[in-house]
């Protein structure tokens, strides 16, 4: 029974650390590790999950566990499929065998999109939302300093792990990018430039997480979201105010 | 003008679905749900309500569209909300806050900062307003 129980735990960690490391809010992991467990038969679970971590304990047995999570990203059709797998799991359609092995193969899968396609994406985004704040002469700018921007702060972050200076970088470099075409004479508005470059980079899925985070009484989890949200957003500012105080 | 404002808030907001690596074949659908918050702000804000007011409504709307979107595909919801809250995050507001912080005007810099911080809890609130109205909505056999 113990064996089969530790099996179901795994199967659940698994899942939430899928979903957490994608960018799942903490009471959605908390609610499919919950929906799984019970599913296979453990109606009494526990969870308690942090950005950071995941408890997980089975009232009436001594099986307790924890998994730290160290990095995060976003790939949210990641927690799209775990979602579908939980839900699947909970019609029946899966064995815990299966699908610990659908799992498992949604662990393996590649980023969703390649980082050409990200950075090409991230710089028409930047054309786009420029132009919309300020107008069509915004496009062909933006998209440089935007896609630049980008491009620094994945290449900045594999280099050095911590994020914020990644940031940093980043829209350092955007508003460099946006000074030197205005110089050039080819920028409209610089400020409308500078908004739509960073904008790949503001931390809007950390917000609305933390939002929700908080509306479901998770208060840990939904203000440890936020001081991330605001960390970024402060990263990016003082990128923006450091390249306007030397102008 | 309008066309081509509408024309840019898809594009951008699906172009965001490709940064969070949503599934491709939900992008259209994030592009909408941008585009129609984006419709639902500029309405709001061109027959002179104001902007905190009207961030509020579009986030709302946001939110509503992205709940019944998830419902239908059997999604999680944050994946439309996300890249449909995008355009109405108030980067010009912090920008010029940050702009006269540099330049020392820290009366300026301080209001323009409220400002903008109001925008946020703009869009937090209509969030929260959605999602209380879909559970309400669930809880109903």
């Amino acid at each position: 029974m113990t064996e089969r129980v530790n099996d179901i735990v795994d199967v659940c960690l698994l899942a939430g650390k899928l979903m957490l490391e994608s960018g799942g809010e903490t009471y959605r992991v908390e609610d499919t590790m919950g929906r799984i467990a019970a599913a296979f038969g453990v109606s009494r679970s526990h969870s308690y999950v942090t950005p950071t971590g995941i408890m997980f304990s089975v009232e009436g047995t001594n099986v307790t566990r924890f998994i730290r999570i160290s990095e995060r990203s976003t790939d949210l059709s990641k927690v799209a499929l775990v979602n579908h797998i939980s839900r699947r799991i909970s019609n029946g359609e899966l064995s815990l065998d299966g699908a610990r092995k659908e799992l498992e193969r949604v662990q393996q899968q590649p980023l969703g999109y390649p980082l050409w396609q990200q950075t090409a994406a991230a710089a028409a985004a930047s054309a786009c939302f420029a132009s919309l704040l300020g107008g069509m002469n915004h496009f062909l700018p933006s998209l440089l300093s935007g896609g630049m921007a980008f491009w620094c702060f994945e290449m900045m972050h594999r280099l050095v792990k911590i994020r914020f200076f990644a940031e940093f970088f980043a829209a350092f470099v955007a508003g460099g990018i946006v000074l030197l075409m205005e110089r050039a004479g080819l920028a409209g508005d610089v400020g409308n430039m500078m908004i739509g470059s960073v904008m790949p980079l503001v931390p809007g899925l950390a917000i609305t997480n933390a939002v929700r985070d908080l509306m479901a009484g998770h208060l840990i989890a939904g203000l440890s979201r936020g001081a991330e949200a605001f960390l970024t957003a402060f990263a990016i500012g003082t990128g923006i105010a450091f390249i306007l105080s030397i102008r | 003008m309008m066309m081509v404002q509408l024309l840019l808030s898809f594009v951008a907001s699906s172009l965001f679905g490709v940064i969070f690596n949503i599934p491709k074949r939900l992008l259209p659908h994030s592009g909408f749900v941008g585009m129609s918050g984006w419709a639902v702000y500029m309405a709001a804000a061109r027959s002179g309500i104001d902007g905190v007011a009207a961030t509020f409504a579009a986030a709302f709307f946001v939110a509503f569209l992205s709940n019944g979107f998830a419902r239908r595909y059997r999604t999680p919801a944050t994946i439309f909300i996300v890249s449909g809250i995008i355009p109405l995050v108030p980067g010009g507001t912090a920008f010029e806050a940050m702009r006269h912080v540099v330049m020392n005007d820290y009366n300026a810099a301080i209001s323009l900062a409220a400002k903008a911080f109001m925008i946020s809890g703009a869009i937090a609130m209509g969030l929260i307003f959605s999602e209380v109205i879909n559970q309400l909505a669930k809880r109903r056999p």
